[in-house]
């Protein structure tokens, strides 16, 4: 998928749930960075390449960890990643995130419905987690 | 090939210090090689697996003709034993002999080519499924580091730094009172808009003279000087 029809397409987009999306290009045009409407701290960095449609947000870094509680906050986000739909934990560096990957065949739709779940399932896995963080 | 241990290394050698690529470059590039070598490893064997399978018609070809001449030369033999030529047949015999000792090492030549192009094909299957996981691995990688870099900007506009990600607890915090605030909005507007409505009702009842317009200063006047009126 092109990524810069995707951005052109995604900004002031609201979708038939009711997300408005605003979309701008990140490094360059390499990636796109969207915004759902109010959740402005949980941006979702979009990339493309042969492969696949990467979409991921940032949760919190290991400094926001509670040291006690770390063993508790990683079970509880291996629990948490079977059931949670279309989206998966990971980690970065010292940085745990939320994705989920697209086949680089997926549809506008398909790539809404990704930005949508993701963007609720951040919200709701902070929730979750927030006993185990500072 | 342990490709996911290279992928973790890869990974892991990102620093986390800020500003930084959480993809081990040296890393990538080593991936990188190793794809490209295995894609020429593949061509080899490509053209290996032709050059053997050439070589086996060949010997089949030459397995056939050495069958032929053999059964062409016992018609020799036969041909001069009934002429009753012993020592013809017997020199005929020599060469079928010969024949079929060149056969027998063809026959095993021809299994060995069998052989080989058996393996070759596995060896190019199993090479094509590698650099397709790699490929995906390398690609998974980039991606990442494509997302990641992007990301530190992000981060830079909320916290000032991109040292570090800013509390997710006091976002998620914020998001929600937003939303709260949002929610309490449209509340009080839809509230004020529906007061608005019967306000405007009112004054319709009232312009109409259904329901009373409410105490005039005039009507009061002319209250009071009926009460003296009356008095007087």
């Amino acid at each position: 998928m092109d990524i810069k029809l995707l951005r052109e397409t995604l900004d002031e987009f609201t979708s038939e749930n009711g997300f408005t999306f605003a979309a701008r290009p990140a490094d360059g045009d390499d990636a796109i960075e969207v915004v759902v409407e109010d959740r402005d701290e949980f941006p979702i960095m979009v990339s493309t390449d042969d492969e696949q449609i990467l979409c991921m947000t940032y949760l919190w870094d290991e400094g926001q960890v509670k040291p006690e509680s770390r063993t508790d906050l990683l079970t509880a986000l291996l629990e948490m990643n079977v059931p949670l739909p279309l989206s998966s934990f990971g980690k970065i560096g010292d940085r745990y995130v939320v994705f989920g990957a697209l086949a680089a065949g997926s549809t506008i739709g398909d790539v809404v419905t990704e930005l949508e779940a993701l963007s609720d399932n951040t919200l709701e896995a902070i929730e979750v987690v927030s006993p185990y963080l500072n | 090939m342990a490709i996911l241990a290279k992928m973790f290394t890869a990974l892991r050698g990102g620093a986390t210090e800020a500003g930084q690529s959480v993809v081990d470059h040296q890393a990538l590039r080593i991936l990188d090689q190793e794809m490209r070598d295995a894609e020429k490893e593949l061509a080899e064997a490509k053209s290996q697996l032709a050059e053997v399978m050439a070589q086996r018609k060949g010997v089949e070809r030459e397995v056939a003709r050495l069958k032929a001449a053999v059964a062409e030369h016992e018609d020799y033999a036969a041909k001069a034993l009934e002429k009753g030529d012993e020592t013809l047949a017997g020199e005929v015999c020599e060469r079928i002999a010969h024949y079929e000792d060149e056969l027998n090492l063809q026959e095993q030549a021809h299994a060995q080519y069998e052989t080989g192009v058996n393996q070759l094909k596995r060896s190019i299957k199993s090479t094509e499924r590698n650099i397709a996981a790699m490929r995906r691995q390398v690609s998974m990688v980039k991606a990442t580091e494509k997302v990641q870099k992007a990301s530190a900007a992000a981060n830079a506009r909320f916290s000032g730094t991109n040292s570090s990600l800013s509390s997710a607890t006091d976002s998620l915090e914020r998001i929600k009172k937003r939303q709260q605030e949002r929610a309490d909005r449209m509340e009080a507007a839809a509230s004020l808009a529906k007061e608005e409505e019967g306000g405007e009702l009112d004054q319709r009842l009232k312009d109409a003279g259904i329901v009373s317009g409410g105490a005039k200063g005039s009507d009061i006047m002319d209250r009071i000087r009926a009460k003296r009126g009356g008095n007087a």
